[in-house]
């Protein structure tokens, strides 16, 4: 054991001051950091959404030009995807994943950093790519996310900006991805065979290897579209060859199966809390693992029904239609499997149950709208309507984000050593769960009326609904002060708790993170514990 | 080799991560700039690829001290085996994207323009044009140059597939010298992939001249110089951060940095030039003959 000892001493000296975080090396840290960009980034993306419910709070253009709105909407669809939704569920996997698995940390510290690290960066010349075009660097992003050519290549200095941001961040996910693929490979302690793997570690592993996959192909088809703009090729201009129809093959061959990468984390998070407040195993954990790699190896082949429209052949269209139909079967599973584990339990509702009740629900929901979506004829008549901005933000919300808010109020205790304020946190989520509601459900009845997506003006008609989604966008938003302050106090001090804050902790596939204190020491497993 | 992670090595606090970050917002910064002629651009990017140099040195040089000082157990040469092969995994998937676009352009747009296809009617747009690979003739020129001929799979590109097929194997030879504890064999069988490599380099290089200046064929020479060029040029930038990775680890074998045992660094290297060489194969097959 002497051994030991020399390696803890040699380790157990904290760093201090600024070099503790910009040069850290350790997963808590790193983890830390990642969560409190996601939540400085969900404000952001939050302040823009804000902006486009103010005006749309009435027909005509009051607040801000087109363009100006066009680029906000980009903003906060990036800044949402990449900056706070992934970046949080990055954050948990840095936290959780050595301590769930029993390594001291995770495969590739430092590169762990830089993957973090990138991210700031990233964020800041998005800043610029929404900053330039008000000194007169033409056109901003007014493409949306998706950044479909020929608009994008008629946009000014703003666009290369904004390549390079999906550059640093593709560079960053990868590298973050090669990490978590590797720690959970290779880093488990012993007996921690793979069919006792806590479902969120599973749902990271398929995460991490989707984004080795698909991230490279985003970086290829936004690297083509810098040459287009710059250098001349003709890639997506027909009179020299090319098409624009490909890159949006490209980018949805990314940006479907990234709708998993945004919703499985939060599998994994609900695989972990249904259990904890159910007092039961996870049923059918197994099929669960196997509905995952069905989802995700399925989810990659499906792109194409994000494009209906723009003249696919029949046969083509159909493939694509079936495939996406398909997708239900893994989905309605896992949600099953989540039911059928409430099930007889005795189930208690603090706030990361009531979260994933939620989600079981509302995402459902989505999951209907999402099969009405896949038919091709009826697809043909909601594309670009308000009815799709309502099924995503039905399938993300609650998909990932809720997911993100179950994890963080399920782990808080684990992290900070107190308990939350159980008051304030059933609050939260009934203010969070209603305004939601409120917002995006009329949505559906406006888009189905014919209301597009995407612009600034809209027809009176539409006025009355219009108004319920914004008060309910304003509450929303509003609710996530809540939030922050949640957090700060919980951070702050409240109720000391245990190694296991949830007497229902350890049931079934949990992870070893309750064996450890709260807050657990800053080097977790320098011995790796035994599984049984 | 042990079978737990007891003992794994936590690296400490390191400036390089940061740096790298600083590095990469420095290096694209400076060429977006430089892209829309502005004019502090070169230099930035000039800051930012000086700093690249030194990140590269710093943080592989901790790394190299550390393995030699034994820090590393088997644990750790693992996932640093993983890392590598699931790096490489994605750079798979970046070359599959630019095959993936000249599959989809030869059998679906361009018959598509030529009148072929479902619709049959995208003719109407420009009806003259009809479709053949390589399309020389474009279906509207006037804002690109159209180029007087395409490549052909002998000459040039042949040697090139000669020379870079063998690189793989002086490489794979050079390997056998390590495993036998022969630094000669590893030295000359470094130094005989990295002549070959440069060789090869040299080739394209003269190759990229003579379409510009006899050809006409450019990037601006619509889809055929579009697909050409960037599959090509990826691929030689490749090549060429893979010679420059062979010359450190040629430095680091005439130091006898390597033992029988203790290569992985070699054997990374080994596995990235590999994958050059599979993806220069792809190439050859269908950007030169098909």
């Amino acid at each position: 054991m002497s051994t030991e000892a020399v390696h803890d001493e040699h380790h157990d000296h904290k760093p201090t001051g600024w070099r503790r975080w910009v040069f850290s090396t350790n997963h808590k840290d790193i983890g830390t950091m990642y969560l409190i960009f996601a939540l400085v980034m969900l404000f952001l993306g939050g302040a823009s959404a804000m902006m486009l419910r103010a005006e749309l709070w009435e027909p005509g253009l009051q607040i801000v030009d087109p363009n100006t709105y066009n680029n906000l909407l980009t903003n906060h669809a990036l800044i949402m995807v990449f900056g706070a939704v992934m970046p949080a569920a990055a954050g948990m996997a840095n936290w959780m994943l050595p301590m769930m698995i029993g390594a001291p940390d995770m495969a590739l510290p430092r590169l762990n950093n830089l993957s973090f690290w990138l991210l700031p960066f990233a964020a800041l010349m998005l800043i610029m790519s929404f900053v330039v075009p008000h000194f007169g660097g033409g056109v901003p992003i007014n493409t949306g996310w998706t950044l479909y050519p020929p608009l994008s290549l008629q946009a000014g200095i703003g666009m290369d900006f904004g390549i390079f941001t999906l550059h640093i961040l593709g560079i960053s996910s990868i590298m973050a991805s090669i990490n978590i693929v590797t720690t959970i490979v290779n880093m488990r302690a012993p007996g921690m065979t793979w069919f006792k793997l806590p479902l969120f570690a599973w749902a990271w592993l398929l995460t991490g290897l989707l984004l080795i996959v698909i991230m490279p192909v985003l970086a290829g088809g936004v690297t083509m579209l810098l040459f287009d703009r710059h250098f001349g090729t003709s890639f997506f201009d027909a009179a020299g060859g090319g098409d624009p129809v490909l890159f949006q093959h490209l980018f949805w061959f990314f940006g479907h199966p990234e709708v998993y990468v945004l919703l499985l984390p939060s599998i994994g998070i609900l695989g972990m809390v249904v259990p904890t407040f159910s007092r039961k195993p996870l049923f059918a954990y197994k099929p669960l693992v196997y509905s995952m790699f069905f989802l995700t190896a399925l989810g990659l082949v499906v792109w194409a029904h994000h494009q209906y429209t723009v003249g696919m052949s029949k046969e083509v269209t159909e493939y694509f239609m079936i495939g996406t139909i398909l997708i239900s079967i893994p989905v309605g599973y896992m949600l099953f499997s989540f039911i059928f584990t409430m099930w007889r339990g005795s189930m208690t509702f603090e706030t990361p149950m009531l979260f994933a009740v939620a989600i079981v629900l509302m995402f459902s929901f989505a999951g209907v709208t999402g099969v009405m979506l896949a038919v091709v004829p009826a697809d043909l008549q909601y594309h670009d309507t308000y009815f799709v901005v309502a099924h995503f933000h039905y399938a993300l919300i609650p998909g990932a984000l809720f997911g993100i808010y179950a994890g963080v109020f399920y782990w808080l205790p684990k992290w900070t050593g107190h308990m939350y304020d159980e008051r304030l946190g059933k609050i939260f989520f009934w203010w969070t769960t209603i305004s939601f509601n409120l917002t995006f459900f009329v949505q559906h009845f406006v888009g189905l009326a014919g209301m597009p997506r995407r612009i600034s003006d809209y027809s009176p008609v539409f006025t009355d609904f219009n108004q319920i989604s914004s008060i309910g966008a304003f509450a929303f938003g509003a609710s996530h002060l809540l939030f922050l302050w949640i957090i700060i106090k919980t951070v702050r001090g409240g109720k000391k708790v245990g190694d296991k804050p949830w007497d229902g902790a350890q049931v079934g596939n949990a992870g070893l993170e309750w064996t450890l204190p709260s807050p657990p020491p800053f080097h977790s497993f320098s011995t790796p514990p035994v599984v049984k | 080799m042990t079978s737990t992670t007891e003992g794994y090595y936590i690296p400490e606090p390191s400036r390089w991560p940061i740096v790298g970050a600083v590095t990469v917002f420095t290096m694209l910064v400076g060429t977006a700039l430089w892209m829309n002629h502005l004019s502090p651009g070169p230099w930035i990017m000039l800051i930012g690829m000086l700093m690249l140099v030194l990140l590269f040195k710093g943080w592989f040089g901790d790394v190299i001290t550390e393995n030699l000082a034994g820090s590393y157990n088997g644990r750790v040469d693992r996932s640093f085996r993983q890392g590598m092969f699931w790096f490489i995994t994605s750079e798979v998937f970046f070359f599959i994207t630019f095959f993936g676009c000249l599959y989809y352009l030869r059998n679906i747009t361009l018959p598509y323009l030529g009148g072929e296809g479902h619709l049959a009617n995208s003719h109407l747009l420009w009806k003259d044009f009809t479709y053949s690979w390589p399309p020389l003739q474009l279906p509207d020129a006037s804002h690109y140059t159209q180029a007087k001929e395409a490549m052909e799979p002998g000459g040039i590109p042949l040697w090139n597939t000669i020379i870079l097929l063998s690189s793989g194997g002086t490489l794979t030879w050079a390997h056998w010298g390590l495993k036998k504890n022969s630094n000669r064999q590893l030295v000359l069988g470094l130094v005989m992939t990295i002549a070959l490599g440069l060789t090869f380099f040299c080739l394209q290089a003269y190759e990229y001249g003579h379409a510009y200046t006899e050809m006409d064929l450019t990037l601006n020479s619509g889809i055929y110089g579009s697909t050409f060029y960037l599959l090509t040029g990826f691929h030689g930038f490749h090549v060429t951060v893979g010679s420059i990775m062979l010359m450190v680890i040629l430095g680091r074998a005439i130091k006898r940095h390597f033992s029988p045992h203790n290569h992985f660094a070699f054997e990374a290297v080994a596995w990235y030039w590999h994958f050059v060489d599979v993806v220069w194969i792809a190439l050859y097959i269908f950007v030169y003959w098909l």
